[in-house]
């Protein structure tokens, strides 16, 4: 099986000109993505992480250097390189099904084809049963199932997560997080997954990609060398989840290792002081 | 569901229909103490009675049916150009730019100014009201598509880029649904301007059947009667009209979130 879904930015730079200046939203990201790979991209606002994503899938094409899917420079959007946003954006006139079909409205598939994938992926994201439902029918949680279901149904390299589940209530996040980890798993394809939040970062990725602001660059790179499913309340996870948060300055770190409690973790006993 | 002894009358199905009751008991009161004219104020019974002789004798049906049919080929003519116009102005900016001022400028001649222009372009008969109905109800079709296709979040766009989507394709699956409540919007108000105008046309350009019609005869004969009863018909027509539009939007737009 040949690599699929590797992607690799040489020399990324973009800013936007105005009237009152220039501003400088990406400066120098290099990175290389490896095929299968989870990529947390964690940062604060206006570190450009957004900017990065609309680059990858094809929305803005203003930029310079260059960014590569398995050796080809990437031009304009295309049907290998999908997109889950922060707002589900589901057409409101359209069902669950024919959301997610309406994504295969160009692909080369076969009807009979077209169908049995989107209900493939309607059966992948849990919610058999919902076909015919409409958004406003349905939860925001659901939604954002339906917008991973319509981002993966045409099996693309790369699957590209903007802060997907930053306008779900806690509870939700954790269980999309938990089905995500089960998606990819599962589909091994590429996924990089832009958001604020560190733990859901640690949680998901293989690597963390650390940003910084003004101008938007990369700071840091760190491995995640833990097992799936991975555990939250590990102390492995736990120590990587400081080493990234250290990364956002002192203060932050400072406050964790303060609310550190002794640690235990199920079938042995860990102690941390 | 406890519902308060006072506020259950609210819930009532038909409590639209005590007010105009009321008011016609009122109106018939006032005929029956002899406060107004009789000439002026008819009684209500004599309404009815011209109703009826105006029914048995086939002339409302007549009427009803010229009047139905001029709106109709009139309202279709304004909603096909006032849509199209609509779309093709809301999708190209340079368009837009261009034709919109002009437009909007137009927009604000009163149609009844119009009607000697009207006359001797397009004659005295069913042309010139047809042309009249079309003026007088374009503009809020074509203004309401246009700023719903211009409004339209343009998340929705972005979605169909994503998906390759041709322009051919985003306009049919994207940006004419995502503008439909916009353009029900601008419908509304175009019934309820072509009948206005259907009425009005009827009135200027009296050669031929209608309901105005039957109401300018009326006011030639003072038969108050006649008028009045023409009114009401034409007040139900134009609230029957709407309903039928306001039933068919609510099929199509099942899909929005009712903010009640």
């Amino acid at each position: 099986m040949t690599q699929q879904g590797t992607l690799n930015f040489s020399q990324v730079n973009k800013q936007f000109n105005s009237n009152n200046g220039n501003l400088k939203v990406l400066q120098d990201i290099n990175l290389e993505i490896k095929s299968g790979e989870f990529i947390s991209v964690v940062g604060s606002s206006g570190c450009g992480k957004s900017t990065l994503l609309r680059l990858i899938i094809g929305l803005d094409a203003e930029y310079e250097g260059a960014i590569e899917l398995d050796g080809n420079i990437i031009s304009g959007t295309d049907l290998n390189r999908g997109i889950v946003f922060q707002e589900h954006r589901l057409l409101p006139w359209l069902n669950v099904a024919q959301n997610i079909a309406i994504a295969l409205q160009n692909a080369q598939l076969s009807q009979e084809e077209k169908h049995k994938t989107v209900q493939e992926h309607i059966d992948l994201v849990g919610l058999q049963g919902f076909e015919k439902s409409y958004p406003h029918q349905i939860s925001g949680g659901m939604s954002q199932r339906v917008a991973i279901a319509r981002g993966l149904v045409n099996r693309p390299r790369v699957l590209l997560l903007d802060e997907p589940f930053g306008a779900l209530d806690a509870l939700t996040r954790t269980r999309l997080q938990n089905e995500l980890q089960n998606i990819w798993e599962k589909e091994g394809i590429t996924m990089i997954l832009v958001t604020h939040d560190v733990e859901e970062a640690v949680f998901l990725g293989n690597r963390v990609v650390v940003m910084e602001p003004r101008p938007g660059r990369i700071k840091s790179v760190l491995d995640v060398d833990l097992p799936f499913p991975r555990d939250r309340t590990s102390y492995d996870f736990l120590k990587i989840k400081k080493e990234v948060l250290k990364e956002f300055g002192g203060h932050l770190a400072a406050e964790i290792s303060h609310a550190e409690a002794p640690v235990w973790s199920t079938g042995e006993y860990k102690l941390s002081w | 569901m406890t519902v308060n002894k006072q506020n259950y009358f609210v819930y009532l199905p038909w409590r639209g229909i005590v007010f105009p009751v009321i008011l016609i008991l009122i109106w018939q009161l006032i005929y029956l103490a002899k406060i107004a004219n009789p000439v002026f104020l008819p009684s209500v019974f004599a309404v009815i009675e011209q109703g009826h002789r105006l029914i048995d004798n086939g002339q409302l049906w007549e009427g009803l049916k010229a009047s139905l049919y001029r709106d109709l080929v009139g309202l279709s003519i304004a909603i096909f150009l006032g849509v199209s116009i609509g779309i093709a102005l809301g999708v190209s900016r340079l368009a837009g730019k261009v034709f919109l001022p002009t437009f909007n400028t137009i927009k604000q001649v009163s149609p009844f100014a119009l009607i000697p222009l009207l006359s001797f372009w397009f004659g005295l008969h069913e042309p010139a009201k047809i042309a009249f109905i079309v003026v007088s109800s374009v503009f809020p079709i074509m203004i309401n598509t246009y700023e719903g296709v211009r409004g339209i979040a343009f998340d929705y766009v972005e979605v169909g880029r994503v998906y390759k989507m041709t322009t051919f394709q985003l306009l049919r699956k994207i940006i004419l649904p995502a503008a439909t409540p916009s353009i029900f919007r601008g419908l509304h108000l175009g019934v309820f301007f072509s009948w206005l105008g259907t009425v009005g046309a009827e009135y200027f350009f009296t050669a031929g059947a209608g309901l105005g019609n039957i109401i300018v005869d009326g006011r030639n004969s003072s038969r108050m009667d006649l008028v009045l009863f023409g009114v009401f018909v034409i007040g139900i027509t134009g609230y029957l009209l709407n309903i039928g539009l306001s039933y068919a939007e609510k099929r199509l737009l099942h899909w929005q979130i009712q903010k009640q």
